[in-house]
């Protein structure tokens, strides 16, 4: 009844393809943001800055970025955690080398330095494909890693080998560091993440997002009606890994603040994003923040059953927890392969026509 | 002279990791041929069966924690020690088991699915195998001992010593591996070559839709490659869990296979043997040759990136078919 545009009226290509065709989804978008910035930053404490909003934000963009990738070109790519490393080291040495370099800057020109990388470890795309490149994304995860682990001048020559964060602020308020408020964190977070999903949206559905789908339905079709595989597949690799990049950056410089390369981005940080598209929904923008929001969620929820709930100690709890997580992965694939996105569709699709379904 | 027999020491530990890399990869390349599913779990499917078959020897209860933690029972083991070639048969028999479910479950559901598909289904069976392995026999590390020769060579480290003035050391274990990894690919030759089941998979490798009209079920086809897959997992376990304890990290060596496999080409089982040996001789060279001059521990990277250059230059592997794509 509300849910529905009222007829066809149509007269404009900017009108035909509008994002939020029907008011009530541009109303509750706007909601959607509003009680995302004036809202939560006054409730929010430690512990949900921390345990959900941050981490939530953070792995959104790395989701997006490699959903640009996976779901609209079409290319697997185990690499993410190593990406993600590139982003975070580049963050590390811009910020102690340029201690005067704003720290949005940082972040951006991270996320440059990884496209750059991302572009390098994308040429092998143009030859192999499917899972033969899957396993050759494995080579960046690995050797990236190993590289921050080897060269002492990524990491200031520190004796831990660890990098940490050093206090940076915008408009005079700390945003990393150790004295950084829950609220500043969400905010910058958010920030990022509303103007890349955007930028995301328009560029998935401008010429670009639309030759990267030509190669991800059939590279060799796309060739022949005149998509160059090369800019495609290379500029897919580029913008993923500025996402993944961003991500990486942020995951260091606001969220954990100090890591160790081999713990904060192995294969593991790869699969989790993979699976945050897949259950969340390949090719979509918003399925890759629900996707992210399900797996940031789903292990605090079984957490906080197994352990506080039942009592049971936390070895038993992971364990658990990698049993579900893998059995919804394959769930996803056998029941909804378009995953959570796909689900939303057809909900707003069956509101569409409710209360007169025939 | 000193140099060049110590280089061949290394290459020859080198041949040994090969084999056992070999022998991983041989999993891969079953399922593969037969049924066009990468199958990422093997390496999972290494572990679990080095897991079940160290927990069924020792009598361990399966679920202990998981009992516990309910029911406060507290009883960790049932008492006895099942002799070696016992609990061999009952893992096998897990093996089985664990193929039928997987073909139950999963892939019946997955057919004519894109095989990305089916390869991100196989990520997600490896989550699962993992928690359930550890949470069935427990997630500390387990030694495997089931009668296998171990320790150094001393025939071979007396003999080059009085030949050459230099004792060359070989594990008794990696020589009894490289025998067995050769007897297995044997066997298993001879056995797709010329027996009846054999010739059914390698039809249903060709064409899943001309075997299917020829009265090929291959729903059991997938079942016995995949039992097939968990025996040879089974015996890369036992040779991983013999040489360095049953643990998580069996399941990381194991994506070192993977490069093996992009090196000698996924279909086939010669490419996997020779892929195997030139990674493993290749990464312990490197590392002995480079690793002084760029910082060790190369030898997490080197596969990799030796498998990516090569397929830049050839695509299909050493002995892969030919990719031929048609619009």
């Amino acid at each position: 009844m509300f849910y529905r545009e009222v007829g066809d009226f149509k007269t404009t290509y900017a009108a035909d393809s509008q994002t939020f065709p029907i008011a009530f989804d541009r109303v509750r978008y706007y909601f959607v943001l509003i009680v995302a910035v004036l809202l939560v930053p006054f409730l929010i404490d430690d512990y949900w800055s921390n345990a959900v909003f941050v981490p939530l934000l953070v792995w959104s963009v790395a989701a997006i970025g490699l959903n640009i990738l996976t779901g609209y070109c079409g290319q697997i790519s185990l690499g993410t955690g190593g990406f993600m490393a590139v982003g975070a080291y580049a963050c590390y040495k811009l910020s102690t080398e340029f201690p005067d370099l704003n720290i949005v800057f940082c972040i951006l020109i991270s996320g440059a330095i990884t496209a750059a990388v991302g572009m390098l470890f994308g040429l092998p795309s143009l030859r192999i494909k499917g899972f033969y490149l899957a396993v050759a994304t494995l080579a960046a995860q690995f050797f990236l890693v190993w590289l921050f682990n080897k060269v002492p001048w990524f990491y200031n020559y520190s004796a831990s080998g660890q990098i940490t964060m050093p206090e940076r602020t915008i408009f005079g308020l700390a945003v990393t560091g150790p004295n950084v408020e829950p609220w500043a964190q969400y905010l910058i977070c958010l920030a990022f993440v509303f103007g890349l999903a955007w930028a995301a949206r328009n560029l998935t559905r401008g010429s670009l997002g639309r030759q990267w789908m030509a190669i991800r339905d059939m590279d060799i079709a796309a060739e022949i009606i005149g998509v160059d595989p090369l800019r495609a597949k290379l500029s897919a690799f580029a913008v993923s890994s500025f996402y993944v990049g961003v991500a990486g950056a942020l995951y260091f410089s606001v969220y954990l603040g100090a890591v160790e390369v081999t713990e904060a981005f192995g294969i593991n940080q790869s699969f989790l994003v993979l699976f945050m598209i897949i259950i969340g929904g390949l090719g979509s923008i918003f399925g890759s923040l629900v996707g992210a929001a399900f797996m940031v969620l789903l292990p605090i929820v079984l957490r906080n059953i197994l352990t506080r709930g039942l009592n049971w100690d936390t070895a038993l709890a992971t364990h658990v927890e990698f049993m579900v997580v893998g059995c919804l992965i394959m769930f996803f694939l056998i029941a909804e392969p378009h995953g959570l996105a796909q689900l939303w569709n057809i909900a707003k699709q069956k509101l569409r026509l409710w209360p007169f379904p025939h | 002279m000193q140099q060049l027999l110590y280089l061949t020491e290394v290459s020859l530990n080198g041949l040994t990791t090969g084999v056992l890399y070999a022998l991983v990869a041989l999993g891969y390349v079953l399922i593969f041929k037969s049924s066009g599913v990468f199958n990422y779990a093997q390496g999972v499917m290494v572990l679990f069966a080095a897991l079940t078959l160290v927990g069924l020897q020792r009598g361990q209860v399966p679920f202990a924690h998981l009992w516990t933690a309910v029911f406060g029972t507290h009883t960790y083991l049932f008492g006895w020690n099942l002799p070696a070639v016992v609990a061999i048969v009952m893992t096998l028999g897990v093996m089985v088991l664990l193929a039928i479910l997987v073909e139950r479950l999963v892939l019946k559901h997955l057919i004519n699915q894109h095989p990305i598909v089916l390869f991100m289904a196989t990520i997600g069976l490896a989550y699962f195998l993992e928690g359930f392995g550890d949470l069935m026999w427990g997630s500390d590390v387990k030694r495997l001992d089931i009668g296998l020769p171990v320790g150094i060579s001393e025939t071979i480290e007396s003999f080059t010593a009085a030949t050459f003035g230099y004792g060359v050391f070989v594990d008794r274990l990696d020589l009894f591996a490289g025998l067995v990894a050769a007897a297995l690919v044997f066997a298993l030759t001879v056995w797709l070559k010329h027996s009846q089941l054999g010739r059914t998979l390698r039809a249903v490798a060709d064409d899943h839709q001309a075997a299917l009209s020829v009265g090929i079920s291959l729903r059991l086809v997938w079942v016995l490659v995949w039992s097939t897959a968990g025996f040879v997992a089974l015996v890369a376990g036992v040779m991983w869990g013999a040489k360095s304890g049953v643990q998580f990290s069996l399941s990381l060596i194991a994506l070192k296979a993977l490069p093996v496999l992009m090196l000698g080409g996924f279909t086939s089982i010669r490419g996997a043997i020779v892929g195997g040996l030139i990674i493993g001789v290749g990464e312990k060279l490197f590392d002995f040759l480079m690793g002084p001059i760029i910082g060790g521990a190369t030898e997490s990277w080197f596969a990799y990136v030796l498998a990516l250059v090569f397929l830049m230059f050839r695509p299909q592997g050493l002995y892969g078919e030919k990719i031929i794509e048609r619009v």
